[in-house]
């Protein structure tokens, strides 16, 4: 069943356009993320799915009702914000339960009511306090069961763990994944880190420039990201992403005269056609030395990340990044051989489309 | 850390504090100590200098029945005008903080009549309330006497706190709207999603916020009721009709002035100061104790 239709939907302010027609369909119990660079209008869409901002154009239906017109609370949302947005003169017990007594729920319900969602966050021993005593992971709690407590029919999240620190961002993710579980509502969750929205998401949006880039799995967008854009944005490290063009033999120039030998393409390696090719860090390999098809380069500097390292190199004028799980001492400097697992991705150089590597 | 700076010279540190000292000394404590003698003295009746009369003046005072009725009209034109004043600026804050059109305008239209001086407002509301000339002019005639402050002395009243309301507006409208705009707009939109509509969210969400504001203009109002009022009467009514708006501080003026009883004059003087002394005090407390909200 379709829980929130967004069909052709802009926003303008004044003459700026924040979004240019967005149409997604979100099903009901799914966990969309939305991930996007700052400024790309994924917080807008979800303000004007929540009610908050005017729909300059389009239409959103929440389970087949057009919204567009409803205030927010006729929409059956409930939303967590980037700053929580508590009530700081009111106890964590008035923040949770305001939604039920603006509602006109009897008191000895509503405390019930309140105690219940609070067990379920782990608040029920903090009822008493107010917000201004909390430590932020708590404050983020209190906003979440706020959310909860009227059983909104969808969860809408903005940046919420984005004044959390690293640890406890993880913890959040992971209660917010329960919680999912546990009710099984709908939700949307806007967030710019990637680490967070692939671990999240059962769909993922990604959005650039007020357009919607991509739709897909996590796993769908890592493995065939559909533009340059996306390819850039997902995945740490990033992508790299070679500018350059087919010889007469079919093997791929880029920078100053680097060849790489590219066994799929069929169809695309004519010469003088000019791609982006795009290698993941991971699917570059070191090799001792250099052997046939490999690529030399220069090794600029070294990441260490614990477990495995970043090789950052020079190839032929152009940046290539590999992950490494060698030891090898490298300094600056060293002469280096890399090869690459054939999983490759290829875009246009024109509108950074991507070219089917394995065309049928 | 100790964050002062430490002079060397002794003379310059008081030479920096001079302006301000001088004008303390001269317009407060010594017009007080005058005030504090001639309360707790009395002059001769033939001359030849004060005599030492304890409280007696403070018991003449407090044994006039005419006194606590200038008391008493304090108090009501104190809860009248702080009470106009405040509501109205309120709501104007509140429909300026929700970003209607024309908001900019409005903002520095609604500060204009705090900058005018008393007297000069004073002047301008006895022709608007003037009952022979303008609107009220015409109603009089279709009900003669409805509006006549010149014998009526509850409309004379009536007209002195609108004057005194309105004139005040625009300094409780900066404060509200200031307080207002202190408010994070996700706070009114956590209350829109948790269902309150805009009057719900201004009773449950932005008053309570606002309190502490609140509390500081309602005593700044206060005093000011007390001691501005001068202005506004003298040029309006002069206390009358038959003291119908006279104020404690226009008592204290009458009293000194017109009747030459400058100790009857000084006790109450005194006595208006402690009042506000008081009241400036509770708002010190309060704003030491005041909730910050993060």
């Amino acid at each position: 069943m379709t829980a929130i239709s967004i069909r052709n939907v802009k926003k303008r302010y004044g003459k700026a356009d924040i979004i240019h027609g967005v149409d997604l369909e979100i099903q009901a119990g799914e966990f969309i993320v939305i991930l996007g660079p700052s400024g790309c209008g994924k917080s807008t869409l979800l303000r004007m799915i929540a009610g908050l901002e005017e729909i300059t154009a389009g239409e959103i239906a929440i389970e087949d009702r057009v919204v567009n017109q409803l205030e927010p609370r006729e929409r059956g949302c409930a939303m967590v914000f980037q700053n929580y947005a508590l009530y700081p003169h009111m106890t964590v017990a008035g923040n949770i339960g305001y939604a039920l007594k603006v509602a006109g729920m009897a008191k000895p319900q509503r405390e019930e009511r309140v105690l219940k969602v609070a067990q379920s966050v782990g608040l029920e021993a903090l009822l008493a306090r107010r917000p201004g005593e909390l430590s932020g992971g708590q404050r983020q709690r209190v906003a979440m069961a706020r959310a909860m407590v009227r059983e909104p029919k969808v969860f809408l999240f903005d940046e919420p763990f984005s004044n959390l620190d690293a640890k406890l961002r993880v913890a959040m993710r992971g209660e917010v994944r329960r919680l999912h579980r546990q009710l099984g509502v709908t939700s949307i969750f806007v967030t710019h880190d990637q680490t967070e929205a692939m671990t999240l998401a059962d769909r993922l949006v990604i959005m650039n420039g007020g357009h919607v880039e991509q739709v897909g799995k996590p796993a769908e967008i890592y493995n065939r990201p559909v533009s340059r854009f996306v390819a850039d944005f997902i995945g740490s490290p990033a992508m790299n992403l070679l500018e350059g063009e087919f010889d007469a033999e079919g093997h791929f120039v880029h920078g100053q005269g680097g060849r790489i030998a590219v066994s799929s393409l069929n169809g695309h390696r004519v010469p003088g056609r000019k791609i982006v090719l795009g290698i993941r860090p991971e699917a570059v390999k070191r090799t001792i030395g250099p052997q046939i098809g490999t690529i030399p380069g220069i090794v600029d500097y070294v990441e260490e990340l614990g477990g495995s390292r970043l090789i950052h190199a020079e190839v032929n004028g152009n940046r290539l990044v590999a992950l490494d799980t060698d030891t090898e001492e490298l300094s600056s400097g060293t002469p280096v051989h890399f090869t690459f697992d054939d999983a490759l991705h290829a875009f246009s150089i024109e509108d950074g489309k991507r070219i089917d590597i394995h065309p049928a | 850390m100790e964050r002062r700076a430490h002079y060397r010279n002794r003379v310059l540190p008081w030479l920096l504090i001079a302006p301000q000292l001088i004008l303390v000394l001269v317009f407060f404590y010594w017009p007080t100590s005058q005030a504090l003698y001639w309360a707790f003295t009395l002059e001769q009746a033939w001359g030849g200098g004060n005599e030492w009369v304890g409280f007696d003046n403070f018991m003449g005072v407090f044994g006039d029945g005419r006194y606590w009725s200038t008391v008493g009209r304090s108090a009501v034109y104190a809860a009248a005008a702080t009470g106009i004043s405040m509501g109205i600026a309120l709501v104007l804050a509140l429909f300026v903080d929700r970003g209607l059109k024309g908001t900019k305008i409005f903002q520095s239209v609604f500060i204009w009549p705090y900058a005018l001086a008393a007297p000069v407002v004073g002047v301008a509301f006895r022709f608007i309330f003037s009952p022979q000339a303008g609107m009220i002019g015409s109603l009089n005639r279709i009900w003669p006497g409805i509006w006549d402050p010149a014998t009526n002395g509850l409309h004379a009243l009536i007209m002195v706190i609108i004057s005194h309301a309105w004139l005040s507006i625009g300094y409780n409208f900066v404060f509200f709207l200031a307080a207002l705009q202190m408010i994070p707009r996700s706070i009114a939109e956590a209350g829109a999603m948790d269902g309150a509509r805009p009057a719900r969210r201004m009773l449950d969400l932005q008053l309570p916020l606002i309190a502490p504001t609140t509390f500081f203009l309602l005593i700044m109002n206060i005093i000011s009721t007390f001691t501005d009022s001068f202005g506004l009467i003298d040029t309006m009514t002069e206390g009358g009709p038959i003291g119908s708006t006279e104020v404690m501080v226009y008592k204290i003026y009458y009293d000194g002035f017109k009747s030459l009883d400058y100790s009857g004059a000084a006790a109450q003087s005194i006595v208006l100061m402690l009042i506000v002394i008081t009241l400036t005090f509770v708002q010190f407390k309060w704003v030491e104790r005041r909730i910050h909200y993060t």
